[in-house]
Protein backbone atom coordinates (compact mmCIF):
# COMPACT_ATOMS: atom_id res chain seq x y z
CA UNK A 1 0.00 0.00 0.00
CA UNK A 2 1.03 3.61 -0.57
CA UNK A 3 1.65 5.83 2.44
CA UNK A 4 -1.80 7.39 2.05
CA UNK A 5 -3.48 3.97 1.84
CA UNK A 6 -1.60 2.76 4.93
CA UNK A 7 -2.67 5.78 6.95
CA UNK A 8 -6.30 5.39 5.88
CA UNK A 9 -6.22 1.63 6.59
CA UNK A 10 -4.80 2.18 10.07
CA UNK A 11 -7.42 4.80 10.88
CA UNK A 12 -10.22 2.62 9.50
CA UNK A 13 -9.06 -0.33 11.61
CA UNK A 14 -8.41 -2.39 8.48
CA UNK A 15 -5.43 -4.42 7.31
CA UNK A 16 -5.81 -3.27 3.74
CA UNK A 17 -7.65 -0.67 1.71
CA UNK A 18 -7.59 -0.07 -2.03
CA UNK A 19 -8.35 2.95 -4.14
CA UNK A 20 -12.02 3.55 -4.82
CA UNK A 21 -13.14 1.87 -1.59
CA UNK A 22 -15.28 3.84 0.91
CA UNK A 23 -13.94 3.82 4.47
CA UNK A 24 -14.86 5.49 7.73
CA UNK A 25 -11.75 6.65 9.56
CA UNK A 26 -10.93 7.84 13.06
CA UNK A 27 -9.74 11.43 12.96
CA UNK A 28 -6.75 12.68 14.97
CA UNK A 29 -7.29 16.40 14.41
CA UNK A 30 -10.45 18.22 13.27
CA UNK A 31 -9.87 21.88 12.44
CA UNK A 32 -12.21 24.80 11.97
CA UNK A 33 -11.72 28.56 11.60
CA UNK A 34 -13.75 31.72 12.16
CA UNK A 35 -15.43 31.34 8.74
CA UNK A 36 -16.20 27.63 8.68
CA UNK A 37 -16.53 26.68 12.35
CA UNK A 38 -19.65 28.79 13.13
CA UNK A 39 -21.58 26.80 10.47
CA UNK A 40 -20.07 23.57 11.83
CA UNK A 41 -21.23 24.35 15.37
CA UNK A 42 -24.78 24.96 14.08
CA UNK A 43 -24.70 21.60 12.26
CA UNK A 44 -23.14 19.88 15.28
CA UNK A 45 -26.17 20.96 17.32
CA UNK A 46 -28.57 19.85 14.56
CA UNK A 47 -27.03 16.38 14.70
CA UNK A 48 -28.12 16.44 18.33
CA UNK A 49 -24.67 16.36 19.91
CA UNK A 50 -23.85 18.10 23.14
CA UNK A 51 -20.19 17.25 23.65
CA UNK A 52 -17.35 17.07 21.12
CA UNK A 53 -15.82 13.60 20.79
CA UNK A 54 -12.46 14.70 22.23
CA UNK A 55 -11.68 18.14 23.61
CA UNK A 56 -8.00 17.74 22.60
CA UNK A 57 -8.71 16.83 18.98
CA UNK A 58 -11.10 19.58 17.93
CA UNK A 59 -9.02 22.66 17.14
CA UNK A 60 -10.43 26.10 16.32
CA UNK A 61 -8.32 28.97 15.00
CA UNK A 62 -9.67 32.50 14.55
CA UNK A 63 -7.44 33.52 11.64
CA UNK A 64 -9.44 34.54 8.57
CA UNK A 65 -11.15 37.83 9.37
CA UNK A 66 -9.02 38.55 12.43
CA UNK A 67 -8.16 40.80 14.16
CA UNK A 68 -11.91 41.10 13.62
CA UNK A 69 -12.58 43.32 10.61
CA UNK A 70 -16.19 44.17 11.38
CA UNK A 71 -19.05 43.50 13.77
CA UNK A 72 -20.26 40.35 12.02
CA UNK A 73 -16.77 38.83 12.05
CA UNK A 74 -16.34 39.77 15.69
CA UNK A 75 -19.67 38.10 16.50
CA UNK A 76 -18.55 34.90 14.76
CA UNK A 77 -15.37 34.86 16.88
CA UNK A 78 -17.37 35.54 20.04
CA UNK A 79 -19.68 32.64 19.17
CA UNK A 80 -16.65 30.31 18.77
CA UNK A 81 -14.99 31.61 21.93
CA UNK A 82 -18.11 30.73 23.94
CA UNK A 83 -18.40 27.31 22.32
CA UNK A 84 -14.71 26.60 23.00
CA UNK A 85 -15.14 27.64 26.61
CA UNK A 86 -18.24 25.53 27.27
CA UNK A 87 -16.67 22.53 25.49
CA UNK A 88 -13.38 23.17 27.30
CA UNK A 89 -11.44 22.83 24.02
CA UNK A 90 -7.75 22.52 24.78
CA UNK A 91 -6.60 24.09 21.51
CA UNK A 92 -8.51 27.26 20.79
CA UNK A 93 -6.37 29.93 19.14
CA UNK A 94 -7.46 33.53 19.34
CA UNK A 95 -5.88 36.97 19.76
CA UNK A 96 -2.12 36.85 20.31
CA UNK A 97 -2.09 33.07 20.13
CA UNK A 98 -3.71 32.88 16.73
CA UNK A 99 -1.73 32.43 13.55
CA UNK A 100 -2.56 31.17 10.08
CA UNK A 101 -3.91 27.71 10.86
CA UNK A 102 -1.86 25.66 8.40
CA UNK A 103 1.41 27.07 9.65
CA UNK A 104 0.27 27.17 13.26
CA UNK A 105 -0.85 23.54 13.72
CA UNK A 106 2.45 21.95 12.59
CA UNK A 107 4.41 24.59 14.55
CA UNK A 108 2.39 23.67 17.65
CA UNK A 109 3.15 19.99 17.08
CA UNK A 110 -0.54 19.08 16.87
CA UNK A 111 -0.28 17.03 13.69
CA UNK A 112 2.41 14.39 13.26
CA UNK A 113 3.53 11.72 10.75
CA UNK A 114 0.98 9.03 9.81
CA UNK A 115 -1.82 10.91 11.58
CA UNK A 116 -5.12 11.87 9.98
CA UNK A 117 -6.40 15.44 9.94
CA UNK A 118 -9.50 16.96 8.43
CA UNK A 119 -10.02 20.68 8.32
CA UNK A 120 -12.86 22.90 7.21
CA UNK A 121 -10.40 24.77 5.03
CA UNK A 122 -9.16 23.61 1.65
CA UNK A 123 -5.47 24.16 2.46
CA UNK A 124 -5.55 21.56 5.24
CA UNK A 125 -3.60 19.42 2.75
CA UNK A 126 -0.49 21.37 3.89
CA UNK A 127 0.21 18.86 6.70
CA UNK A 128 1.01 16.16 4.15
CA UNK A 129 4.55 17.56 4.28
CA UNK A 130 4.87 15.77 7.62
CA UNK A 131 3.80 12.44 6.12
CA UNK A 132 0.28 12.82 7.50
CA UNK A 133 -3.00 12.34 5.62
CA UNK A 134 -4.68 15.73 5.69
CA UNK A 135 -7.56 16.99 3.61
CA UNK A 136 -10.03 19.84 3.39
CA UNK A 137 -13.74 19.29 4.01
CA UNK A 138 -16.79 21.48 4.55
CA UNK A 139 -18.50 22.58 7.74
CA UNK A 140 -21.00 19.69 7.80
CA UNK A 141 -18.21 17.12 7.56
CA UNK A 142 -16.42 18.94 10.38
CA UNK A 143 -19.61 18.87 12.45
CA UNK A 144 -19.96 15.12 11.93
CA UNK A 145 -16.35 14.58 13.03
CA UNK A 146 -16.82 16.86 16.05
CA UNK A 147 -19.76 14.68 17.07
CA UNK A 148 -18.37 11.23 16.27
CA UNK A 149 -14.59 11.47 15.82
CA UNK A 150 -15.02 9.94 12.37
CA UNK A 151 -15.10 10.95 8.73
CA UNK A 152 -15.82 9.01 5.51
CA UNK A 153 -13.42 8.90 2.59
CA UNK A 154 -13.18 7.31 -0.82
CA UNK A 155 -9.62 5.94 -0.85
CA UNK A 156 -7.73 7.95 -3.48
CA UNK A 157 -5.29 6.59 -6.04
CA UNK A 158 -1.79 8.05 -5.86
CA UNK A 159 0.16 9.92 -8.51
CA UNK A 160 3.85 10.12 -7.68
CA UNK A 161 5.68 13.25 -8.83
CA UNK A 162 9.38 12.61 -9.09
CA UNK A 163 11.63 15.67 -9.10
CA UNK A 164 15.12 15.08 -10.56
CA UNK A 165 18.01 17.24 -11.69
CA UNK A 166 19.29 20.42 -10.13
CA UNK A 167 17.42 23.55 -9.09
CA UNK A 168 18.28 26.79 -10.84
CA UNK A 169 19.29 29.77 -8.73
CA UNK A 170 16.38 31.29 -6.73
CA UNK A 171 14.02 28.43 -7.65
CA UNK A 172 12.08 27.15 -4.61
CA UNK A 173 9.39 24.60 -3.83
CA UNK A 174 6.81 27.24 -4.81
CA UNK A 175 8.13 27.28 -8.38
CA UNK A 176 8.03 23.48 -8.49
CA UNK A 177 4.40 23.32 -7.41
CA UNK A 178 3.29 26.13 -9.76
CA UNK A 179 5.15 24.37 -12.57
CA UNK A 180 3.53 21.03 -11.67
CA UNK A 181 0.02 22.53 -11.61
CA UNK A 182 0.68 24.22 -14.95
CA UNK A 183 1.57 20.83 -16.45
CA UNK A 184 -1.40 18.85 -15.10
CA UNK A 185 -4.07 21.58 -14.80
CA UNK A 186 -6.35 22.76 -11.99
CA UNK A 187 -8.21 19.45 -12.03
CA UNK A 188 -5.19 17.36 -13.04
CA UNK A 189 -5.12 15.45 -9.75
CA UNK A 190 -8.85 15.54 -8.93
CA UNK A 191 -9.79 13.16 -6.11
CA UNK A 192 -6.22 11.80 -6.09
CA UNK A 193 -3.17 11.86 -3.86
CA UNK A 194 -0.21 13.88 -5.08
CA UNK A 195 2.90 12.28 -3.66
CA UNK A 196 6.00 14.44 -3.99
CA UNK A 197 9.31 12.58 -4.07
CA UNK A 198 12.78 12.34 -5.54
CA UNK A 199 16.19 13.83 -4.77
CA UNK A 200 15.00 17.43 -5.16
CA UNK A 201 12.22 16.96 -2.60
CA UNK A 202 14.73 15.43 -0.19
CA UNK A 203 16.87 18.56 -0.58
CA UNK A 204 14.01 20.98 0.16
CA UNK A 205 13.55 22.68 3.53
CA UNK A 206 10.46 21.81 5.58
CA UNK A 207 9.07 25.26 4.70
CA UNK A 208 9.27 24.44 0.98
CA UNK A 209 7.75 21.01 1.50
CA UNK A 210 4.80 22.61 3.30
CA UNK A 211 4.44 25.07 0.41
CA UNK A 212 4.21 22.24 -2.11
CA UNK A 213 1.67 20.19 -0.17
CA UNK A 214 -0.30 23.37 0.56
CA UNK A 215 -1.06 23.81 -3.14
CA UNK A 216 -2.03 20.19 -3.91
CA UNK A 217 -5.66 21.37 -3.71
CA UNK A 218 -4.98 23.78 -6.59
CA UNK A 219 -4.67 20.72 -8.83
CA UNK A 220 -7.87 19.31 -7.32
CA UNK A 221 -6.04 16.71 -5.20
CA UNK A 222 -7.52 15.14 -2.09
CA UNK A 223 -4.16 15.34 -0.37
CA UNK A 224 -0.48 16.02 -0.98
CA UNK A 225 2.04 13.90 0.85
CA UNK A 226 5.80 13.53 1.33
CA UNK A 227 7.43 10.52 2.98
CA UNK A 228 9.04 11.68 6.23
CA UNK A 229 12.84 11.62 6.36
CA UNK A 230 15.51 12.61 8.85
CA UNK A 231 14.75 16.31 8.32
CA UNK A 232 11.05 15.73 9.07
CA UNK A 233 11.80 13.89 12.29
CA UNK A 234 14.31 16.54 13.40
CA UNK A 235 11.75 19.26 12.70
CA UNK A 236 9.09 17.45 14.70
CA UNK A 237 11.25 16.51 17.66
CA UNK A 238 11.13 19.87 19.37
CA UNK A 239 7.44 20.35 18.65
CA UNK A 240 5.49 17.08 19.03
CA UNK A 241 2.71 17.37 21.62
CA UNK A 242 2.07 13.60 21.76
CA UNK A 243 3.70 10.28 20.75
CA UNK A 244 3.21 9.01 17.19
CA UNK A 245 3.90 5.91 15.10
CA UNK A 246 5.28 6.64 11.61
CA UNK A 247 4.47 4.59 8.49
CA UNK A 248 6.31 4.04 5.22
CA UNK A 249 4.61 3.46 1.89
CA UNK A 250 5.66 0.57 -0.30
CA UNK A 251 2.82 -0.05 -2.74
CA UNK A 252 2.29 0.67 -6.39
CA UNK A 253 1.09 4.06 -7.47
CA UNK A 254 -1.32 4.72 -10.32
CA UNK A 255 1.11 6.87 -12.27
CA UNK A 256 4.62 8.31 -11.99
CA UNK A 257 5.30 11.73 -13.47
CA UNK A 258 8.92 12.81 -13.64
CA UNK A 259 10.25 16.34 -13.98
CA UNK A 260 13.80 17.47 -14.73
CA UNK A 261 14.11 20.48 -12.42
CA UNK A 262 17.14 21.76 -14.34
CA UNK A 263 14.54 22.91 -16.90
CA UNK A 264 12.27 24.69 -14.38
CA UNK A 265 12.56 28.49 -14.39
CA UNK A 266 11.17 30.86 -11.79
CA UNK A 267 7.40 30.65 -12.23
CA UNK A 268 4.66 33.27 -12.23
CA UNK A 269 0.99 32.27 -12.58
CA UNK A 270 -1.10 34.79 -14.46
CA UNK A 271 -4.79 35.35 -13.69
CA UNK A 272 -7.24 33.77 -13.28
CA UNK A 273 -5.91 30.26 -12.52
CA UNK A 274 -2.86 28.92 -10.64
CA UNK A 275 -2.26 26.60 -13.62
CA UNK A 276 -1.44 29.54 -15.90
CA UNK A 277 2.23 29.52 -14.84
CA UNK A 278 4.94 30.90 -17.08
CA UNK A 279 8.65 31.60 -16.78
CA UNK A 280 9.24 34.98 -15.15
CA UNK A 281 11.13 36.21 -18.23
CA UNK A 282 7.90 36.07 -20.25
CA UNK A 283 6.17 38.52 -17.90
CA UNK A 284 8.70 41.27 -17.54
CA UNK A 285 7.22 44.73 -17.53
CA UNK A 286 3.94 43.73 -15.91
CA UNK A 287 3.55 46.69 -13.53
CA UNK A 288 2.29 46.22 -9.98
CA UNK A 289 0.26 48.12 -7.39
CA UNK A 290 0.71 45.67 -4.54
CA UNK A 291 3.00 42.80 -3.56
CA UNK A 292 2.06 40.35 -0.81
CA UNK A 293 4.68 38.11 0.78
CA UNK A 294 3.33 35.60 3.28
CA UNK A 295 0.21 33.43 3.88
CA UNK A 296 -0.20 29.70 4.62
CA UNK A 297 1.72 29.09 1.41
CA UNK A 298 4.80 31.27 1.97
CA UNK A 299 4.62 32.99 5.36
CA UNK A 300 7.16 30.86 7.23
CA UNK A 301 10.38 32.11 8.78
CA UNK A 302 12.49 30.77 5.89
CA UNK A 303 10.29 32.73 3.47
CA UNK A 304 10.78 35.94 5.45
CA UNK A 305 14.55 35.35 5.59
CA UNK A 306 14.64 34.98 1.83
CA UNK A 307 12.57 38.15 1.35
CA UNK A 308 14.83 40.07 3.76
CA UNK A 309 17.93 38.93 1.89
CA UNK A 310 16.62 40.59 -1.27
CA UNK A 311 15.05 43.65 0.40
CA UNK A 312 17.97 44.45 2.71
CA UNK A 313 19.23 47.97 2.04
CA UNK A 314 16.68 48.44 -0.77
CA UNK A 315 13.49 50.46 -1.05
CA UNK A 316 10.06 49.35 -2.18
CA UNK A 317 9.12 51.07 -5.47
CA UNK A 318 7.13 54.25 -4.78
CA UNK A 319 4.07 53.06 -6.69
CA UNK A 320 3.94 49.68 -4.90
CA UNK A 321 2.51 48.72 -1.52
CA UNK A 322 4.46 45.77 -0.12
CA UNK A 323 2.62 43.73 2.50
CA UNK A 324 4.62 41.31 4.61
CA UNK A 325 2.29 38.74 6.11
CA UNK A 326 4.03 36.50 8.67
CA UNK A 327 1.98 33.40 9.42
CA UNK A 328 2.19 33.04 13.20
CA UNK A 329 3.01 35.07 16.32
CA UNK A 330 6.07 32.86 16.84
CA UNK A 331 7.33 33.74 13.35
CA UNK A 332 6.78 37.46 14.03
CA UNK A 333 8.73 37.11 17.28
CA UNK A 334 11.64 35.36 15.58
CA UNK A 335 11.58 37.82 12.68
CA UNK A 336 11.86 40.71 15.13
CA UNK A 337 14.75 39.01 16.96
CA UNK A 338 16.61 38.32 13.71
CA UNK A 339 16.17 41.90 12.51
CA UNK A 340 14.02 40.89 9.53
CA UNK A 341 11.15 43.19 10.49
CA UNK A 342 13.61 46.10 10.69
CA UNK A 343 14.73 45.33 7.12
CA UNK A 344 11.11 45.25 5.91
CA UNK A 345 10.17 48.49 7.65
CA UNK A 346 13.33 50.23 6.41
CA UNK A 347 12.44 49.15 2.88
CA UNK A 348 9.02 50.75 3.28
CA UNK A 349 6.91 47.61 3.65
CA UNK A 350 3.74 47.22 5.72
CA UNK A 351 4.00 44.36 8.19
CA UNK A 352 0.57 42.90 8.96
CA UNK A 353 -0.51 40.77 11.91
CA UNK A 354 -0.81 37.02 11.18
CA UNK A 355 -4.11 36.69 9.28
CA UNK A 356 -5.56 35.03 6.19
CA UNK A 357 -7.21 38.40 5.35
CA UNK A 358 -5.16 39.66 2.40
CA UNK A 359 -4.99 36.33 0.54
CA UNK A 360 -8.75 36.04 0.09
CA UNK A 361 -9.64 39.71 -0.19
CA UNK A 362 -11.06 39.58 3.31
CA UNK A 363 -9.32 42.56 4.83
CA UNK A 364 -5.83 44.10 5.20
CA UNK A 365 -4.87 44.95 1.63
CA UNK A 366 -8.02 44.57 -0.48
CA UNK A 367 -7.52 45.59 -4.14
CA UNK A 368 -9.50 48.33 -5.91
CA UNK A 369 -10.91 48.06 -9.44
CA UNK A 370 -8.14 47.80 -12.00
CA UNK A 371 -5.34 47.18 -9.48
CA UNK A 372 -2.78 44.41 -9.92
CA UNK A 373 -0.99 42.40 -7.25
CA UNK A 374 1.82 39.87 -7.22
CA UNK A 375 1.44 37.50 -4.28
CA UNK A 376 3.15 34.48 -2.80
CA UNK A 377 -0.30 33.15 -1.90
CA UNK A 378 -2.10 30.24 -3.56
CA UNK A 379 -5.01 31.51 -5.67
CA UNK A 380 -5.38 34.09 -8.42
CA UNK A 381 -9.07 33.60 -9.19
CA UNK A 382 -11.23 36.52 -10.38
CA UNK A 383 -11.77 38.90 -7.46
CA UNK A 384 -9.64 36.81 -5.12
CA UNK A 385 -8.04 39.83 -3.44
CA UNK A 386 -10.83 42.33 -3.89
CA UNK A 387 -12.63 43.95 -6.82
CA UNK A 388 -13.63 41.49 -9.57
CA UNK A 389 -11.70 43.66 -12.01
CA UNK A 390 -8.47 43.52 -10.00
CA UNK A 391 -5.77 40.98 -10.84
CA UNK A 392 -3.55 38.61 -8.86
CA UNK A 393 -0.32 37.04 -10.15
CA UNK A 394 1.31 34.27 -8.10
CA UNK A 395 5.01 33.62 -7.53
CA UNK A 396 7.58 32.47 -5.02
CA UNK A 397 9.24 34.79 -2.52
CA UNK A 398 12.35 35.81 -4.55
CA UNK A 399 10.36 37.09 -7.54
CA UNK A 400 7.85 38.84 -5.26
CA UNK A 401 10.52 40.61 -3.18
CA UNK A 402 12.51 41.68 -6.24
CA UNK A 403 9.38 42.85 -8.06
CA UNK A 404 8.35 44.99 -5.07
CA UNK A 405 11.62 46.89 -5.49
CA UNK A 406 11.27 47.24 -9.27
CA UNK A 407 7.54 48.05 -9.35
CA UNK A 408 7.10 45.41 -12.04
CA UNK A 409 7.57 41.67 -12.37
CA UNK A 410 11.29 40.93 -12.66
CA UNK A 411 13.89 38.22 -12.13
CA UNK A 412 15.63 38.59 -8.74
CA UNK A 413 19.03 38.75 -10.46
CA UNK A 414 18.06 42.21 -11.71
CA UNK A 415 18.12 43.72 -8.22
CA UNK A 416 20.68 41.59 -6.38
CA UNK B 1 -38.92 15.61 -10.34
CA UNK B 2 -36.75 18.65 -11.03
CA UNK B 3 -37.86 20.86 -13.92
CA UNK B 4 -36.61 24.30 -14.81
CA UNK B 5 -34.69 26.63 -17.06
CA UNK B 6 -30.98 26.03 -17.63
CA UNK B 7 -28.43 28.69 -16.73
CA UNK B 8 -25.13 27.86 -18.32
CA UNK B 9 -21.59 28.66 -17.17
CA UNK B 10 -18.10 27.42 -18.12
CA UNK B 11 -15.25 25.35 -16.70
CA UNK B 12 -13.48 25.83 -13.36
CA UNK B 13 -16.23 27.90 -11.72
CA UNK B 14 -14.54 28.36 -8.34
CA UNK B 15 -16.01 29.01 -4.92
CA UNK B 16 -14.73 32.62 -4.95
CA UNK B 17 -17.01 33.20 -7.93
CA UNK B 18 -19.92 31.31 -6.36
CA UNK B 19 -19.70 33.33 -3.15
CA UNK B 20 -16.91 35.92 -2.79
CA UNK B 21 -14.93 35.82 0.46
CA UNK B 22 -16.10 39.30 1.42
CA UNK B 23 -19.47 37.75 2.32
CA UNK B 24 -18.11 34.88 4.40
CA UNK B 25 -18.88 36.66 7.64
CA UNK B 26 -22.52 35.85 6.82
CA UNK B 27 -23.98 32.51 7.89
CA UNK B 28 -27.66 32.99 6.93
CA UNK B 29 -28.24 31.19 3.58
CA UNK B 30 -30.77 33.85 2.48
CA UNK B 31 -28.17 36.60 2.95
CA UNK B 32 -25.56 34.53 1.12
CA UNK B 33 -27.90 33.77 -1.80
CA UNK B 34 -28.24 37.51 -2.57
CA UNK B 35 -24.56 37.51 -3.60
CA UNK B 36 -24.47 34.13 -5.32
CA UNK B 37 -22.27 34.20 -8.47
CA UNK B 38 -22.19 38.01 -8.40
CA UNK B 39 -18.55 38.40 -9.50
CA UNK B 40 -19.29 36.26 -12.56
CA UNK B 41 -22.80 37.45 -13.36
CA UNK B 42 -24.20 40.43 -11.46
CA UNK B 43 -27.71 39.58 -12.65
CA UNK B 44 -27.62 35.94 -11.50
CA UNK B 45 -29.92 36.16 -8.51
CA UNK B 46 -32.53 38.18 -10.43
CA UNK B 47 -32.83 35.75 -13.30
CA UNK B 48 -33.19 32.56 -11.24
CA UNK B 49 -36.71 31.20 -10.75
CA UNK B 50 -37.37 28.56 -8.13
CA UNK B 51 -36.50 25.15 -9.56
CA UNK B 52 -34.05 26.33 -12.23
CA UNK B 53 -30.98 24.32 -13.12
CA UNK B 54 -27.35 25.43 -13.17
CA UNK B 55 -25.26 23.81 -15.90
CA UNK B 56 -21.48 24.03 -15.88
CA UNK B 57 -18.41 22.42 -17.38
CA UNK B 58 -15.44 20.78 -15.72
CA UNK B 59 -14.27 21.10 -12.13
CA UNK B 60 -17.31 23.00 -10.82
CA UNK B 61 -16.76 24.37 -7.30
CA UNK B 62 -12.98 24.22 -7.25
CA UNK B 63 -11.04 26.20 -4.66
CA UNK B 64 -12.06 26.86 -1.10
CA UNK B 65 -13.90 24.47 1.23
CA UNK B 66 -16.54 27.09 2.05
CA UNK B 67 -19.90 25.40 2.46
CA UNK B 68 -21.36 28.86 1.95
CA UNK B 69 -21.03 28.09 -1.80
CA UNK B 70 -23.55 25.22 -2.11
CA UNK B 71 -25.70 26.90 0.57
CA UNK B 72 -25.91 30.08 -1.53
CA UNK B 73 -26.74 28.11 -4.69
CA UNK B 74 -29.42 26.07 -2.94
CA UNK B 75 -31.02 29.13 -1.36
CA UNK B 76 -30.93 31.06 -4.66
CA UNK B 77 -33.64 28.72 -5.99
CA UNK B 78 -31.40 26.44 -8.07
CA UNK B 79 -32.81 22.92 -7.73
CA UNK B 80 -29.92 21.01 -9.28
CA UNK B 81 -26.39 21.53 -10.60
CA UNK B 82 -25.34 19.58 -13.69
CA UNK B 83 -21.61 19.56 -14.50
CA UNK B 84 -19.22 17.37 -16.42
CA UNK B 85 -17.18 17.12 -13.20
CA UNK B 86 -17.13 18.56 -9.68
CA UNK B 87 -14.20 19.53 -7.46
CA UNK B 88 -14.10 17.13 -4.53
CA UNK B 89 -14.80 19.39 -1.54
CA UNK B 90 -17.75 21.06 -3.30
CA UNK B 91 -19.01 17.60 -4.26
CA UNK B 92 -18.95 16.46 -0.61
CA UNK B 93 -20.48 19.69 0.63
CA UNK B 94 -23.35 19.58 -1.88
CA UNK B 95 -24.24 16.02 -0.90
CA UNK B 96 -23.85 16.83 2.79
CA UNK B 97 -26.28 19.76 2.66
CA UNK B 98 -28.75 18.10 0.29
CA UNK B 99 -28.15 20.13 -2.89
CA UNK B 100 -28.81 17.78 -5.82
CA UNK B 101 -25.81 17.52 -8.17
CA UNK B 102 -25.37 15.29 -11.19
CA UNK B 103 -22.43 14.48 -13.40
CA UNK B 104 -22.99 14.25 -17.13
CA UNK B 105 -20.41 15.35 -19.67
CA UNK B 106 -22.96 15.07 -22.49
CA UNK B 107 -25.61 17.15 -20.73
CA UNK B 108 -22.97 19.71 -19.84
CA UNK B 109 -21.91 19.97 -23.48
CA UNK B 110 -25.36 19.86 -25.14
CA UNK B 111 -27.60 21.95 -22.89
CA UNK B 112 -27.79 25.61 -23.89
CA UNK B 113 -28.63 28.70 -21.92
CA UNK B 114 -32.40 28.92 -21.45
CA UNK B 115 -33.21 25.30 -22.41
CA UNK B 116 -36.08 23.70 -20.49
CA UNK B 117 -34.57 20.75 -18.65
CA UNK B 118 -35.99 17.96 -16.53
CA UNK B 119 -33.86 15.89 -14.14
CA UNK B 120 -35.12 12.54 -12.90
CA UNK B 121 -32.72 11.50 -10.17
CA UNK B 122 -34.47 8.17 -9.57
CA UNK B 123 -34.27 7.09 -13.20
CA UNK B 124 -30.84 8.65 -13.68
CA UNK B 125 -32.02 10.65 -16.67
CA UNK B 126 -31.81 14.26 -17.83
CA UNK B 127 -34.40 15.37 -20.42
CA UNK B 128 -33.73 18.41 -22.56
CA UNK B 129 -37.30 19.38 -23.45
CA UNK B 130 -36.25 22.24 -25.74
CA UNK B 131 -33.86 20.16 -27.82
CA UNK B 132 -35.72 16.85 -27.41
CA UNK B 133 -32.67 14.98 -26.13
CA UNK B 134 -31.99 12.63 -23.24
CA UNK B 135 -28.73 12.31 -21.34
CA UNK B 136 -27.78 9.63 -18.85
CA UNK B 137 -26.50 10.50 -15.39
CA UNK B 138 -23.44 8.70 -14.02
CA UNK B 139 -24.93 6.90 -10.97
CA UNK B 140 -23.33 7.60 -7.58
CA UNK B 141 -21.88 4.75 -5.48
CA UNK B 142 -24.39 3.16 -3.04
CA UNK B 143 -22.98 4.89 0.06
CA UNK B 144 -23.44 8.33 -1.49
CA UNK B 145 -26.96 7.42 -2.62
CA UNK B 146 -27.72 6.55 1.00
CA UNK B 147 -26.53 10.01 2.11
CA UNK B 148 -28.52 11.71 -0.65
CA UNK B 149 -31.69 9.76 0.17
CA UNK B 150 -31.37 10.73 3.84
CA UNK B 151 -31.29 14.38 2.76
CA UNK B 152 -27.68 15.02 3.75
CA UNK B 153 -25.07 14.09 6.32
CA UNK B 154 -26.81 15.68 9.33
CA UNK B 155 -30.02 13.75 8.64
CA UNK B 156 -28.07 10.56 7.92
CA UNK B 157 -26.20 10.93 11.24
CA UNK B 158 -29.45 11.58 13.13
CA UNK B 159 -31.06 8.44 11.65
CA UNK B 160 -28.08 6.32 12.53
Amino acid sequence: MTLTEKILARHAGKKKVSSGEFVECNVDIALGNDITAPLAVEKFRKIGSEQVFDREKVVFVCDHFTPSKDIRSASNCLFLREFARTQNLRYFYDGGKAGIEHVLLPEEGLILPAELAIGADSHTCTYGALGAFATGVGSTDLAYTMATGKCWFRVPSTVRFLYQGKLKKWVTGKDLILYTISRIGVDGASYKTMEFSGPIIESLSMAERFTMCNMAIEAGAKNGIIEPDQLTYQWIEARAKHPYEPLTGDGDVEEVIEYDCSQVDLQVSVPPLPSHARAVEELKDVTLDQVVIGSCTNGRLDDLRLAAKILSGKKVHPSVRLLILPATPHIVYEAVKEGLIEIFLSAGAVVTPPSCGPCLGGHLGVLAKGERALATTNRNFVGRMGHPESEVYLSGVPVAAASAIAGRIIHPDEVT
Amino acid sequence: MIKGKAHKYGDDINTDLIIPARYLNLTDPRALAKHCMEDLDTNFINKISMGDILVAGRNFGCGSSREHAPLAIKESGIACVIASSFARIFFRNAINIGLPIVESAKASARIREGDAVEVDLKKGLIKNITRKENYHIVPFPPFLQELIQAGGLVEWARNK
